[in-house]
């Protein structure tokens, strides 16, 4: 067993861990792509025109009742085609390589966006409105009283809504193993199916997420305390 | 986009539908039922039963369904001693394996939820229960359930959702479900597009359905009960 | 508005007149999926290695040309190519006329026979039918030993890889319980653990897995089956519109078959000569 787990060519350990890496590195960036979706969608559904809060309906409610699988099948197959459709009519031709990476962010991003939009809704709506009607007595400007007033609330009061959303787009990298990235799914289904053990390599895939799982429990908790640090409950 | 095409698939991806929800039905009672006795153990004062609910619930929510499935399908396989037990009565099967990943999940993650609607229930109700000379049973089924089940309609609600979601993945094991069929006639047609447009469509139709089901359900519950 | 049209009529007619003019194959993708061993596999140092890889490598060089190689699932391989994320498929795949709809081939390169394979001690191994199995030839011989075949694994489980000649065999000739895998890796661990009673696979794919100490306990059954729709060996898939392309691999695969480079380096992965 432990040469299967080795470091070096004649192993998987080494595989293993960089695959780690790349779970944690594209999880990352498909939550901060989620993220500013949801900032735009959440917007937009609180926003006073019809359209918008129709189009952000409209992308919630698909993304999060089509499941995540056909979700990223879809942005796989059709994304680079709609991408190469697009860039046709401008005058290129032939193949755009999307990375792997960049496809395996878009989609994973576009199914937590879905996640954050609700999230980030729910924490704007929880800013009192006191707050807003503060800022404008003391005559801010919209954009000054969105970053100085509202943003540093609302990413608090989010933030242990992205946690959750965080531990799902997590999970939901798994799936993106059909883009050919190979992060900690497709590295020990490879594995597994080289070695034909596919005991061993999906327990260490296991253990290798709740290690990410419970790092990033931690990193939640810490930002949480320090987010609410000088936080003075309001007295109702 | 070949609607001729779409058309065509809709009527053989939707014979997909009886397995899809078979597996969703069989999983989401079962799992219900050890989600209760996972959230019992939750909030138990005895240690072992308190620590070992939160690891399972712990291990479930930190990993992939997907990887589960794997683990339980292939991975146990991998021994002869497993395939020599009575076990390998069930885990031979790929529905029995798919349907107990399915269940393992969705009590982990209803247990929490139980959990919160248990909560939910003010010391008050069960003292003023106590004080009547209700039964521990009693109180149980007449205070604490019906209110821990109002509280915990909503996100169950959600998680049924996601079991619905979570079904396309048994495909992965030769399982013939919507999702299992696309695939089939993806590998024939090469328009993966278009068919997986139909069958997120079928998806989307019946996750409508459970919706509407639940928001039903929720407003019987809440007519006439006293906040 | 009327200068928009113009303009994107003339951007297309120069896209168009530029993809006329794109031949130039200094540097060929090749998609492959790397869990077909030894046809193409994925080893411990997470490289893709395979009888394939080695064929592509010799091909690329007389050619001229530069090989990269890409790695894609098997059952979204065609569409890929048809997208252009590669300009060539070698991943084991047959030439067959259902594929020629949508992509072309190359000549063959390498030809094997599919085969039944269960484990020993199973009731099949005793089974006994013609050594070959030629579906092109139509004789009462073929349909009696498609019979013996049907008559055994009559609602057997029988495993086949997706999308593939196999999967298109038991459809059209057998009347049993289909499962179907995405990977041949999956299968082969079904087969060992029992979970399917036999599948149809390659020859070549399974004796490689019976050679490892889990596939220890699998063994062929039945004949060799050919022809058909089963195809006429494995070829490189190309695109429809590279016509240049396909008649480059023609001509380097005719050389590498002439001077024994396939023969080589499919004795040393196979163990046995797969040229055609």
């Amino acid at each position: 067993m432990m040469e299967l787990l080795a470091f070096g060519d004649t192993g998987w350990g080494d595989e293993l861990l960089l695959s780690m890496v790349m779970t944690i590195l594209v999880s990352t960036s498909s939550l901060a792509f989620g993220l500013i979706i949801g900032t735009i969608f959440a917007s937009f559904k609180l926003s006073n025109s019809y359209i918008l809060k129709t189009i952000a309906e409209f992308y919630t409610t698909v993304v999060r009742g089509v499941p995540e699988l056909l979700v990223i099948y879809l942005l796989f197959f059709g994304g680079s085609g709609a991408v190469m459709y697009v860039a046709k009519i401008f005058g290129h031709m032939g193949y755009i390589e999307l990375s792997p990476f960049t496809i395996g962010t878009i989609a994973v991003g576009a199914i937590s966006g879905a996640y954050s939009t609700e999230v980030i809704r729910g924490a704007i709506l929880a800013v009192p409105k006191g707050q807003f009607e503060a800022a404008q007595t003391l005559g801010m400007a919209k954009y000054t009283m969105s970053f100085k007033v509202i943003f540093p609330q609302v990413a608090r009061l989010a933030l242990p809504g992205i946690g959750n959303v965080w531990q799902v787009t997590l999970k939901d990298t798994a799936l993106i193993s059909v883009t050919g990235l190979v992060e900690i799914m497709r590295q020990s289904k490879i594995a597994a199916g080289s070695t034909h053990e596919p005991f061993i390599f999906y327990t260490v895939a296991i253990i290798l997420y709740l290690f990410i799982t419970s790092i990033s429990y931690q990193f939640f908790n810490r930002a949480e305390t320090k987010f609410s640090k000088g936080f003075v409950r309001e007295v109702s | 986009m070949r609607f001729e095409l779409m058309y065509d698939s809709f009527f053989k991806i939707i014979q997909g539908i009886p397995l899809t929800l078979e597996v969703v039905f069989l999983s989401t009672i079962f799992g219900l039922f050890l989600a209760v006795g996972v959230a019992l153990m939750r909030v138990s004062n005895n240690k072992i039963f308190s620590n070992f609910a939160y690891y399972f619930i712990y291990t479930i929510r930190g990993t992939p369904l997907l990887l589960q499935l794997f683990f339980i399908y292939y991975g146990l396989a991998q021994f002869s001693f497993i395939r020599e037990s009575f076990l390998w009565f069930f885990l031979e099967d790929p529905l029995f394996c798919g349907i107990l990943t399915l269940t393992l999940s969705t009590a982990a993650y209803s247990a929490e939820i139980i959990r919160g609607g248990m909560q939910s229930v003010a010391p008050a109700y069960i003292e003023a229960g106590s004080s009547m000379g209700m039964s521990k049973m009693l109180r149980l089924r007449k205070i604490i359930l019906p209110i821990t089940i109002r509280q915990a309609l909503p996100a169950y609600g959600n998680e049924l959702i996601l079991m619905v979601k979570a079904t396309s993945l048994i495909s992965i094991v030769t399982l013939m479900e919507i999702t299992g069929i696309a695939r089939t006639i993806i590998s024939k047609t090469y328009a993966p597009v278009e068919i997986f447009i139909v069958a997120g469509s079928i998806y989307l139709l019946i996750n409508f359905i459970i919706t509407r089901f639940i928001k039903y359900a929720e407003y019987r519950l809440n007519h006439g009960s006293i906040q | 508005m009327r200068i928009i049209k113009v303009f994107t009529t003339l951007l297309i007619t120069l896209s168009l007149s530029s993809f006329a003019l794109a031949g130039d194959w200094s540097k060929i993708r090749v998609g492959t999926e790397g869990a077909y061993e030894p046809w193409n596999y994925t080893n411990a140092a997470g490289e893709l290695v395979g009888a394939e890889l080695d064929l592509a490598r010799d091909l690329c060089a007389r050619m001229n040309a530069d090989c990269e190689f890409v790695q894609q699932d098997w059952d979204g391989i065609i569409p890929a190519l048809v997208q252009g994320k590669y300009d060539v498929i070698m991943a084991g795949m047959s030439i067959t006329e259902e594929r020629m709809k949508t992509i072309s081939f190359s000549s063959a390169y390498m030809t094997e026979p599919a085969k039944m394979s269960t484990v020993k001690g199973s009731p099949l191994t005793t089974l006994s039918t013609a050594k070959n199995l030629n579906l092109d030839d139509d004789s009462a011989a073929t349909k009696g030993t498609i019979g013996t075949l049907n008559a055994a694994l009559k609602g057997l489980r029988l495993g086949v890889t997706a999308a593939t000649i196999h999967e298109d065999f038991a459809n059209a000739y057998l009347d049993v319980d289909l499962k179907i895998y995405p990977t041949q890796d999956e299968m082969n661990l079904d087969l060992s653990a029992g979970r399917i009673d036999a599948a149809l696979s390659d020859s070549g794919t399974i004796e490689a897995y019976m050679g490892t100490p889990s596939g220890a306990n699998v063994t062929f059954f039945g004949p060799n089956i050919f022809g058909g729709l089963l195809g006429e060996g494995v070829g490189a898939g190309i695109r429809q519109g590279d016509a240049d392309l396909k008649a480059m691999f023609d001509k380097a695969i005719a050389e590498a078959a002439a001077d024994g480079t396939i023969g080589r380096i499919s004795t040393q992965y196979f163990g046995k000569d797969l040229a055609p």
